[in-house]
């Protein structure tokens, strides 16, 4: 008998940053699934309230709370739970476990750490200990020195002798790590990671040395596989959650990988690991010598990887272990009868690539190494290198469809592949096209030459394809390179459309091929599929009965990226659920490893696939007759709705004539004018003159936006004619035959958002929701309220009187969402989504109302009617942006009409204040200390006023910049000036940060721009992990927590409790704290009544 | 099997446009690589239509390279290793086999010297693959996969599906096949006369030990030799049917090697004495070893479907220890057949066949895997010390 735990609490890793994504919500829900089918109770902290692990059907009990030792501790005291989890929650909860560990608090409380004992953990995160604990075992660690000053990093960097590798301990992604090369470079970096961490580690640094990785489980009996091992694209120094990784290894020979295996069985034994880690190496290509560069004692962006470039379901084997199953016991999830002690044997191959945002975030940095900084990644499969390559590329989703047909310029190839970047391997691509020099491109990047060579083929293709005419064996040839019918249409002169009816003509058509874990050996009824060129049989027949029993493809949403994250993934995998527990087949399409949409157990079939309109058309011809739906993949998914419709195929929801009309400006602006609904003044130019003339008329700042992008890419708010005319010089540049589209910007206005699911043109469910944030900052990136706590009654009701309008006149079936500009008394609308928006997960949660759900009832015309409350609840939501501007060096921090939050988190609370704290505590900002810097610019000054005089009299000690100093001392609020950088005079607010007196700093762009020295401060901030706000509203409504809660009066309620009929919150609505905020009401206006929240 | 493997007669063209870039090494040579900015034509030229013919006709289409003599008929095997084709293709255990890779890129490593093989030479028939890596890379590596074969003698196929013919394999069992550019015809049933290899005289290695193991050829792999080497023993590398009863030894070791075990009686016949003499020495069987010594002892083989062929092949002992395994190996001990003071040390965890066997008294065993490993895991390479141990 097992000694079973009776109920676990599972951390979470809260919201997605860089370095730390939504491979997370993957592993915790399989956790979440193998402690369920043992009959243990779960509870999972994790104020990522996107997820699906949170979901209702996930663990028993849900708290969206910080993960905080605090908010821990108290859970942990309410639920009593007898094990905690800490290794499906990122680096997050294993910080968080060790803490408590530490502070014997788990003990204390009788709660035992599941799996790997932390002592194990704790050696595996001491890069010192880690060491040494190797050198014991005579395996090879990279020759190195820990030190805790700068004066010793550079003493030790003499020794080994420069270049060095600096890196921190106990970080994520790589963090404050990197190459150095002389000792002044040391000696502010060093002084840079000191800030956050007291050991760095001053290493030998292994140039050109391949980079190598093997995931491996292990049992608490001892018994040990290695699931996969990967190699990396880029040599050692690319961070491998930078590099393109392709699974299994390719070029290492019998000996280098099962040397290598040998070492990570030997190593991970000796830890004693009970579950699953990976270990990385660096591999001498010139004569197979190795270095162990780490082990992570955890569930990794790595494992999600592994898991699905091989089937085997890590995360649930390893919770499995946790509770004291033996491997042998256990059973391949694939096959179902064989054991799932073995190592799968993979019979195609897996590339990941990254997915950056670099010229969003960063600005002009476009280097990468060994500090994360990408947002995403996409998994291609194929049964060639080429294949999956350049299906890689494409799922990226940036602009190119294919190496050799992308939209970077390069005057210089092989001075821009010298230096890893973002597009190096474009650059390279160039390089070899041009030249076919692999030796010269390989001594310029480390790239092994057998990586090269595989792309000089897809050049050679490419040559071929421009030179010659269009035979049947090039064309297969160029389809097994991976190339596109629409990159092959561009260097034949042909038509996309016309390049796929010549090729299906010729029956060149893609085989279908699943993935069993074991290349074929055994039978396996796998539902988990990828479409190759390189085969001549299906594995698979139709799912669909024909007439009788059609699919459903439901497109997913690619690789996280900024303005498309973990929450379309939710909605994927709710419609998916929904679709199938009303007996449909429901066949999910998706390319992004690091979500719960491409665990093979969601759906009836997972297409590991590109979203292009080719293999999306290559699917459902394939699996017809099946209706697509495209409405909860985001962006990416509802792009192309309309190629697809005009292509023939059958979509589910809202025609695609409606999307259109929706999402093409002037016929969306004619739509509203007819139904006499305000909107911002805008037009659409493709000259200077004719935007200046249009900014003269309706007045200064103006916004300026390409039309058809997500996220504000490229929109920008100007703020006088100099302003607009240099980004339009840059615009034009950026979309040439596309005008640019300016609109009036409104100042000073308030936002909100409703989301809803409507049934042909009639409202089913409806919420509204309202911005902290003024108008301006993207609605990704600011803070959302729901239900509305400062709307006017009134302002609810226009909105949702136009709202029933456009779905109407648009006849929407299906998920819309629809966002508002409100000002005093104009209510304009700025935008339609006819579909899922990222605030769906949100609204859902709060409401207790799963939208996804009830879009999913609509579009199979199975949905009963009923009312739904989504306005008058009895306690609050908030939900917070979380950026990664620590990971983005240069980049200024402020959120703008540019969507740039990487990821976000939400609390609930009994009220406001309690919910915006909760929240904002989750952003992991953590306030300690009483001295609080304030600058604000003049006109919003007034603002903060109230705020500031009520810290002060709690005791805080103020800091402000002259004029706000000035400010305040005119209302007679002390406090400390600190001179800014250019005054050169102490107390000067940068010796304050660097000598870390600050506890928290507020720091507002004046809306008329301000100077340089600002945005320094703003980034100092950063840099010094200071918590930072840059919006005034942001700042009254923290102010006012910090003077009026402690985070320990934070309620430690858990969603069933707020959101089940028994709510013990009920009737605990603050009326007290409605009262208080009444002041920013205007005279005369009425709140929000009862009844206006409920809608059929 | 889905028709459109008869209906596809065209050229499927996936490889380099032929070309090679011949003695293209690697990192460690890579200024070599400077002179040449284009590949150039090299040393195979993937032109010719051809396909694989299994017995009762089936076909399975590719290419091969031009002026490639046909294969002859071998009994067709598909390994599921991911690496370790230079150990594999030199394992003499293939004999008479055509091996099919399952992993669909073969060869991007390139070839070492002898020294990296497994025996003198290639034994396999013909080898199927997806794609022929036509550009390879790795320091000290002298050739490439391609012109290797073709010094060798030894046919490959490219660009089949693999996979699809694994499917059909596993399905209909190992069958006789031929690669051929002409529409070869086998009538189904043909069966395979598998060759024996085996030194043709005695031979001393490592000599000068305090023990020494007589080391019974049926094919053995060169790092048997290896390990033992190790071990610090003296090793007397007999042929198959040499008869070393009345020599002085201290340990026997019955290697790996081609085909069925019941074509082994000479083998047999001397094992049978070796375990009965009145005070046996250690004996320890490998892979063929394992059958033979199990027929010695009165029991049973038989034929599995498809075999084990691959790198990660689970076995477990009777007290739930677990190890990953290389496997290649197409009989098995049957276990009803096994004699009283006889027991099973390992199970494969998949379909539960023998994969070890020992004596409940006397210092006998045996294991249908790999423990040399190369190609594949190296989990108990622990079994040669214990061997060494017992001696
Ligand atoms: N000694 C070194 N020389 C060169 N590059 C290194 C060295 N150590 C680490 N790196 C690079 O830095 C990256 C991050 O280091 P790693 O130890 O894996 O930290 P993390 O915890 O961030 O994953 C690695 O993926 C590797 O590319
Ligand atoms: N006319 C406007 N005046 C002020 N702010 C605006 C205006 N139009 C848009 N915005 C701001 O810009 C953000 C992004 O605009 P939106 O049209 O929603 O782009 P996206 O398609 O990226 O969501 C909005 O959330 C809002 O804060
Ligand atoms: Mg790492
Ligand atoms: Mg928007």
């Amino acid at each position: 008998m097992k000694d079973l735990p009776q109920k676990i609490l599972i951390l979470g890793s809260g919201g997605l940053r860089i370095g730390q994504a939504g491979e997370f919500d993957y592993s915790g829900s399989q956790a979440i699934m193998a402690f369920k089918e043992e009959g243990i109770k779960t509870v999972l902290i994790n104020p990522n309230i996107a997820t699906v692990q949170t979901d209702g059907d996930m663990a028993d009990t849900v708290y969206f709370q910080p993960l905080t030792p605090e908010v821990v501790e108290r859970v942990i005291k309410k639920e009593q739970p007898d094990a905690i989890a800490l290794s499906f929650g990122g680096q997050t909860a294993l910080n968080l476990g060790l803490k408590l560990q530490k502070s014997g608090f788990l003990a204390r409380h009788g709660v035992r750490v599941l799996g790997t004992p932390v002592s194990a953990i704790d050696t595996t995160e001491d890069r010192e200990k880690f060491k040494r604990a190797l050198e014991k075992i005579s395996i090879k660690t990279a020759r190195s020195r820990s030190v805790y000053s700068v004066a010793e990093a550079v003493a030790a960097a003499g020794e080994i002798g420069f270049p060095v590798m600096m890196r921190s301990g106990f970080s994520l992604g790589g963090l404050g790590s990197g190459r150095v090369a002389s000792p002044a470079e040391l000696m502010q970096k060093a002084d840079e990671a000191f800030k956050a961490t007291p050991q760095i580690l001053i290493e030998e640094y292994l140039a050109g040395w391949k980079e190598i990785e093997y995931e491996v489980v292990r049992d608490a009996k001892g018994n040990t596989i290695t699931v996969c091992n990967m190699e990396n694209f880029d040599p050692m120094g690319v961070h491998t959650g930078e590099s393109i990784v392709v699974a299994p290894s390719q070029t290492l020979t019998n000996n280098e990988y099962h040397g290598l295996r040998e070492i990570a069985i030997k190593t991970i034994t000796s830890l004693g690991i009970v579950g699953e880690c990976n270990i990385q190496y660096a591999l001498n290509p010139a004569n197979g010598d190795y270095r162990v560069i780490e082990v992570n004692a955890r569930l990794s962006r790595s494992s999600a990887l592994a898991s699905k470039a091989t089937g085997y379901p890590l995360a649930f084997v390893a919770a499995k272990l946790m509770l004291g199953y033996a491997l042998p016991e256990l059973k391949n999830a694939v096959t179902g009868t064989t054991s799932a002690f073995f190592e799968p044997a993979l019979d195609y191959l897996a590339v990941k690539m990254p997915r950056w945002d670099l010229t969003k975030l960063a600005g002009p940095d476009r280097t990468i190494g060994s500090e994360m900084k990408s947002v995403g990644e996409v998994m291609a499969l194929g049964r060639s290198f080429p294949e999956a390559l350049q299906k890689a590329v494409r799922m990226v989703n940036i602009g190119a469809q294919g190496l050799s047909d992308h939209p970077f310029e390069f005057p210089d190839p092989r001075t821009a592949m010298s230096r890893p970047t973002d597009h190096r391997l474009f650059a390279v691509y160039d390089f070899l096209k041009t030249t076919g020099d692999i030796s010269t491109a390989h001594t310029e990047t480390g790239i092994d030459p057998w990586f090269l060579g595989q792309m000089q083929h897809i050049a050679e293709v490419e040559a071929r394809l421009r030179g010659t005419r269009l035979s049947e064996p090039l064309l297969r040839s160029a389809k097994q390179a991976g190339f596109s019918d629409r990159t092959i249409a561009g260097l034949t002169h042909h038509s996309e459309a016309g390049v796929r009816a010549q090729r299906t003509g010729l029956g060149i058509v893609p085989v279908i091929k699943q993935i069993d874990t074991l290349a074929g050996e055994f039978d396996a009824t796998t539902n988990y599929l990828y479409v190759t060129y390189h085969g001549s049989t299906n594995d698979v027949e139709p799912l669909a009965k024909p007439k009788t029993d059609p699919s459903v493809i439901v497109l997913g949403s690619g690789p996280y990226c900024i303005g498309s994250s973990v929450e379309f993934d939710w909605c994927a995998v709710g419609l998916v659920r929904t679709l199938r527990q009303h007996g449909r087949h429901a066949i999910i399409i998706n390319s992004n490893p690091e979500t719960v949409s491409t665990d093979f157990n969601r759906s009836d079939r997972l297409y590991f696939e590109e979203l292009t309109l080719e293999r999306v058309q290559d699917i459902a011809d394939f699996e017809a007759p099946a209706p697509l739906v495209v409405s909860v993949g985001g962006q990416t998914a509802n792009n192309l709705a309309i190629p697809l419709a005009n292509t023939g195929y059958e979509l589910l929801g809202t025609p695609a004539t409606a999307i259109d009309q929706a999402e093409n400006r002037k016929r969306f602006s004619t739509l509203l004018n007819s139904l006499d609904i305000d909107q911002p003044a805008w037009q659409k130019v493709s000259t200077l003159e004719r935007a200046k003339a249009f900014a003269r008329k309706v007045g200064y700042p103006v916004l300026i936006r390409p039309s058809y992008v997500l996220s504000g890419g490229a929109m920008s708010v100007a703020r006088d004619a100099t302003e607009l005319a240099g980004y339009l010089s840059r615009a034009t540049k950026l979309s040439p035959d596309h005008p640019v589209v300016i609109s009036r910007f409104i100042q000073g206005a308030k936002e909100l958002e409703i989301d809803g699911v409507a049934d042909h043109g009639t409202i089913v469910i409806s919420a509204i929701s309202e911005h902290i944030e003024n108008a301006g900052v993207h609605s990704g990136d600011a803070t959302v309220v729901l239900p509305p706590q400062r709307l006017y009654l009134e302002t609810i009701r226009r909105a949702k009187k136009i709202t029933t309008q456009i779905v109407e006149a648009l006849g929407i079936t299906g998920p819309f969402n629809l966002q508002f500009i409100a000002k005093g008394n104009e209510l304009k609308v700025i935008e339609a989504n006819i579909r899922a928006s990222r605030s769906f997960p949100f609204v859902s949660k709060v409401t207790g109302h799963n939208f996804i759900t009830i879009a999913t009832e609509v579009l199979l015309n199975a949905h009963k009617p009923a009312e739904y409350e989504t306005l008058e609840l009895d306690y609050v939501g908030v939900k917070s942006p979380l950026f990664s501007y620590n990971r983005l060096k240069g980049a200024d921090p402020v959120a703008g009409v540019e969507m740039a939050s990487t990821g976000e988190v939400a609390a609930i609370g009994g009220n406001l204040l309690e919910a915006f704290y909760a929240s904002w505590l989750a952003t992991d900002q953590p306030v300690s200390g009483h001295n609080l810097y304030i600058s604000v610019p003049d006109e919003q000054k007034a603002k903060i006023l109230e705020p500031a005089a009520g810290l002060a009299a709690a005791g805080w000690n103020i800091f402000a910049t002259i004029g706000t100093h000035v400010f305040l001392k005119e209302h007679g609020i002390s406090s400390q000036p600190l001179y800014k950088i250019h005054e050169k005079t102490e107390p000067a607010v940068e010796t304050a940060i660097n000598t870390r007196q600050l506890s928290l700093m507020i720091n507002v762009p004046s809306g008329t721009g301000d100077d340089a020295d600002a945005r320094h401060i703003r980034r100092l901030a950063v840099d010094h992990h200071i918590p930072l706000v840059t919006n005034a509203e942001i700042a009254v409504i923290l102010l006012r927590c910090l003077g009026e809660l402690k985070p320990t009066d934070l309620p430690v309620t858990s969603w069933q409790e707020y959101t089940s009929p028994t709510n013990p919150n009920r009737g605990r609505t603050d009326h007290h704290d409605q009262a208080r905020l009444s002041h920013h009401r205007q005279p005369g206006t009425k709140r929000a009544g009862k009844p206006a929240g409920r809608s059929r | 099997m889905n028709k459109s493997i008869f209906q596809r007669k065209g050229l499927r063209l996936y490889f380099r446009f032929g070309t090679l870039i011949p003695n293209m090494t690697s990192v460690a040579t890579s200024h070599s690589l400077k002179s040449r900015t284009r590949p150039q034509s090299g040393d195979f030229f993937i032109s010719q239509a051809a396909a694989l013919t299994l017995a009762g006709g089936t076909r399975f289409n590719g290419a091969v390279p031009e002026g490639q003599a046909d294969s002859l008929t071998g009994e067709v095997v598909f390994t599921t290793g991911m690496t370790g084709y230079v150990n594999t293709l030199t394992d003499p255990s293939y004999s008479g086999q055509i091996i099919v890779f399952t992993y669909p890129l073969i060869g991007n490593y390139g070839v070492p010297g002898p020294s990296g093989w497994e025996s003198t030479k290639i034994h396999a028939r013909g080898v199927v693959v997806s794609e022929l890596a036509g550009f390879w890379s790795h320091a000290g590596h002298p050739k490439g996969l391609g012109k290797w074969l073709a010094e060798q003698h030894v046919p490959i196929i490219t660009g089949v599906d693999t996979r699809a013919l694994t499917k059909y394999l596993r399905t209909r069992g190992t069958t006789a096949g031929i690669i051929s550019t002409s529409a070869a015809n086998l009538p189904a049933g043909t069966t395979v006369a598998i060759p024996k290899v085996s030194c043709t005289t005695p031979e001393l290695i490592n000599a000068g030990h305090r023990k020494t193991i007589v080391l019974v050829d049926c094919g053995l792999k060169q790092n048997i030799i290896r390990s033992l080497v190790k071990q610090g023993v003296t090793i007397k590398r007999v042929p198959y049917d040499y008869d070393y009863t009345n020599e002085p030894y201290d340990g026997l070791l019955v290697s790996n090697g081609p085909g069925d075990p019941t074509d082994y009686p000479e083998t047999i016949a001397v094992l049978r004495r070796a375990l009965a003499a009145p005070q046996p020495k250690p004996v320890f069987g490998i892979c063929l070893g394992t059958q033979l010594l199990g027929l010695a002892a009165g029991a049973r083989t038989y034929k599995l479907l498809f075999g084990h062929r691959g790198h990660n092949q689970p076995a477990a002992t009777p007290d739930g220890r677990a190890f990953i395994t290389s496997q290649n190996h197409g009989y098995a001990i049957d276990e009803k057949s096994l004699p009283t003071g006889w027991h099973v040390t390992f199970r494969n965890l998949n379909d539960n066949s023998i994969e070890g066997i020992a004596h409940d008294s006397l210092p006998f065993s045996a294991v249908q895997f790999h423990p040399e490993a190369t190609p594949g895991p190296t989990d108990t390479a622990w079994l040669f010390n214990d061997f060494a141990k017992a001696l």
